[in-house]
């Protein structure tokens, strides 16, 4: 292991592996226009139909069910199915076959959160914004929704992280990203490639979060001041 | 039989019984990691409970073990203990102790007070208060913890199959790398099919556990439970 680890220290630092389209730059930037592209449609989809049932308060068996249907369906099983079709209508290898296995990664944790997030906030708290006489759509975006935003970055952090670690599969369907480098060193028996794959995967996945746990910091900076003495539940 | 077809089911036919192997490998690596990651879990979950330290050290390390992809942890294991079960299982309890350790110390912490004084009251002794109050009532928690790990597991496990280790993960892997359809659906459908089929189990067992809550949702106008926030 440690041989490993010294010939990864000199992959890492041989500059033929950050030049040109196989190298780590151009490869970190194609997973995360993958991981993107992903994020940006299962949000469209996952966040708005979320908050909208749960400002209905209806739907919660539909919600649980399509939430399960979600998880329980492997993304890899996703990408391994599309990949033929993809290729049979010319969509290609790669990209199209695996954004829509991320996208179902991706709208369970989001769609739960926006609907669990919106549906839970106090009866009283929407009832006094309609006695102030909002609108049921201006209750949704001015209350209910700024009320539930913990909930639903939470719900969109924990997609982020999954959709980057599981962009990795591409590399199977031919995708030119981070998992490449996974994909190619462990059929070339290359440990520094594999383990190169590994920690830029990691390390993107860290940095994104960490990012993330800024944002929600900014953009609910009036949790900060109460999250400290109401925690822990004594019932 | 036209060549060009999507599903051959002349292959599936002619097939069977390795399709039977796979299943068997894929159903024993899930159950093993469940398992094993449960046991696991439970001990340091207790733990969490007890000293605050252990416990964000326990769900720090998991959480950052979850970062990690899957194909990435799993290849560079086979670097270090080869292709074995224990190389697959390393890896797949370490991802269902995230999952586990939370719901189990969530289930606990929710134990109501009152309900855990009236058991020391009653003169239960620490641990049969653990058995018989603390983790009977978290049952929901940790059954909702474990479909969730084990949907899980079955993924991850086709994962592990792309890298040599058996279960539908190598029809996957062989139809890829032959461009032949047919043994991907194969392997994709049953690993679908796999996991729900065991996600309904564990649905089943929990009814059996709690049938207090049986009769109660049948009172309540709700008829279901909240779909529970990812936290």
């Amino acid at each position: 292991m440690s041989g490993a680890l010294a010939q990864f220290g000199q992959y890492v630092t041989d500059h033929h592996h950050w030049d040109g389209p196989r190298g780590i730059p151009h490869r970190t930037v194609e997973h995360l226009r993958l991981s993107v592209t992903a994020m940006v449609a299962a949000a469209a989809v996952a966040l708005p139909l979320g908050a909208w049932l749960g400002h209905v308060r209806r739907g919660g068996v539909v919600v649980q069910w399509l939430v399960n249907i979600g998880r329980a369906v492997p993304s890899l099983a996703i990408l391994a199915i599309l990949f033929p079709l993809s290729l049979r209508y010319g969509f290609g290898l790669g990209f199209w076959p695996t954004v829509p296995a991320l996208v179902v990664l991706a709208i369970p944790p989001m769609f739960a959160n926006a609907y669990a997030g919106v549906r839970g906030v106090d009866p009283a708290t929407v009832e006094a914004a309609r006695g102030m006489g909002l609108r049921p759509a201006q209750v949704l975006s001015r209350v209910e929704v700024p009320t539930a935003l913990p909930l639903i970055l939470t719900g969109v952090r924990v997609a982020t992280l999954q959709v980057i670690a599981t962009a990795t599969l591409s590399a199977y369907v031919g995708f030119n990203g981070l998992g490449s480098f996974i994909n190619e060193g462990f059929r070339q028996q290359d440990d520094a490639k594999l383990l190169t794959g590994a920690v830029a995967v990691a390390t993107v996945a860290l940095t994104v979060d960490a990012l993330f746990v800024l944002l929600v910091r900014r953009a609910t900076p009036w949790r900060m001041a109460s999250a400290r003495p109401s925690r822990k539940g004594t019932t | 039989m036209n060549a060009d077809s999507f599903i051959w089911w002349d292959w599936v036919d002619r097939h069977l019984g390795e399709i039977r192997t796979a299943t068997y490998e894929h159903l024993r690596l899930t159950v093993i990691a469940v398992g094993l990651g449960f046991v696991l879990s439970l001990a340091l979950a207790l733990l969490s409970l007890r000293w605050r330290a252990a416990r964000a050290i326990v769900t720090g390390l998991a959480g950052l073990l979850y970062t990690i992809p899957s194909l990435a942890l799993f290849a560079v294991l086979v670097t270090i203990t080869g292709f074995s079960t224990l190389t697959a299982e390393i890896g797949l309890v370490g991802y269902t102790l995230l999952i586990l350790v939370r719901n189990i110390i969530e289930g606990i912490e929710g134990v109501p007070a009152a309900v855990r004084e009236a058991a020391e009251g009653m003169g239960l002794n620490p641990l049969r208060r653990l058995v018989a109050v603390d983790l009977r009532l978290a049952t929901p928690a940790i059954v909702a913890g474990l479909r969730i790990a084990t949907v899980t597991t079955v993924g991850l496990v086709t994962v592990t199959g792309l890298i040599g280790m058996g279960g539908y993960g190598s029809f996957i892997d062989e139809g890829l790398k032959r461009s032949f359809s047919t043994e991907i659906v194969v392997g994709a459908g049953l690993s679908v099919v796999m996991a729900m089929a065991l996600d309904s189990v564990l649905v089943g067992i929990q009814r059996v556990l709690t049938p207090w809550q049986r009769s109660s949702r049948h009172r309540t106008n709700l008829g279901y439970e909240l779909p529970k926030p990812i936290a």
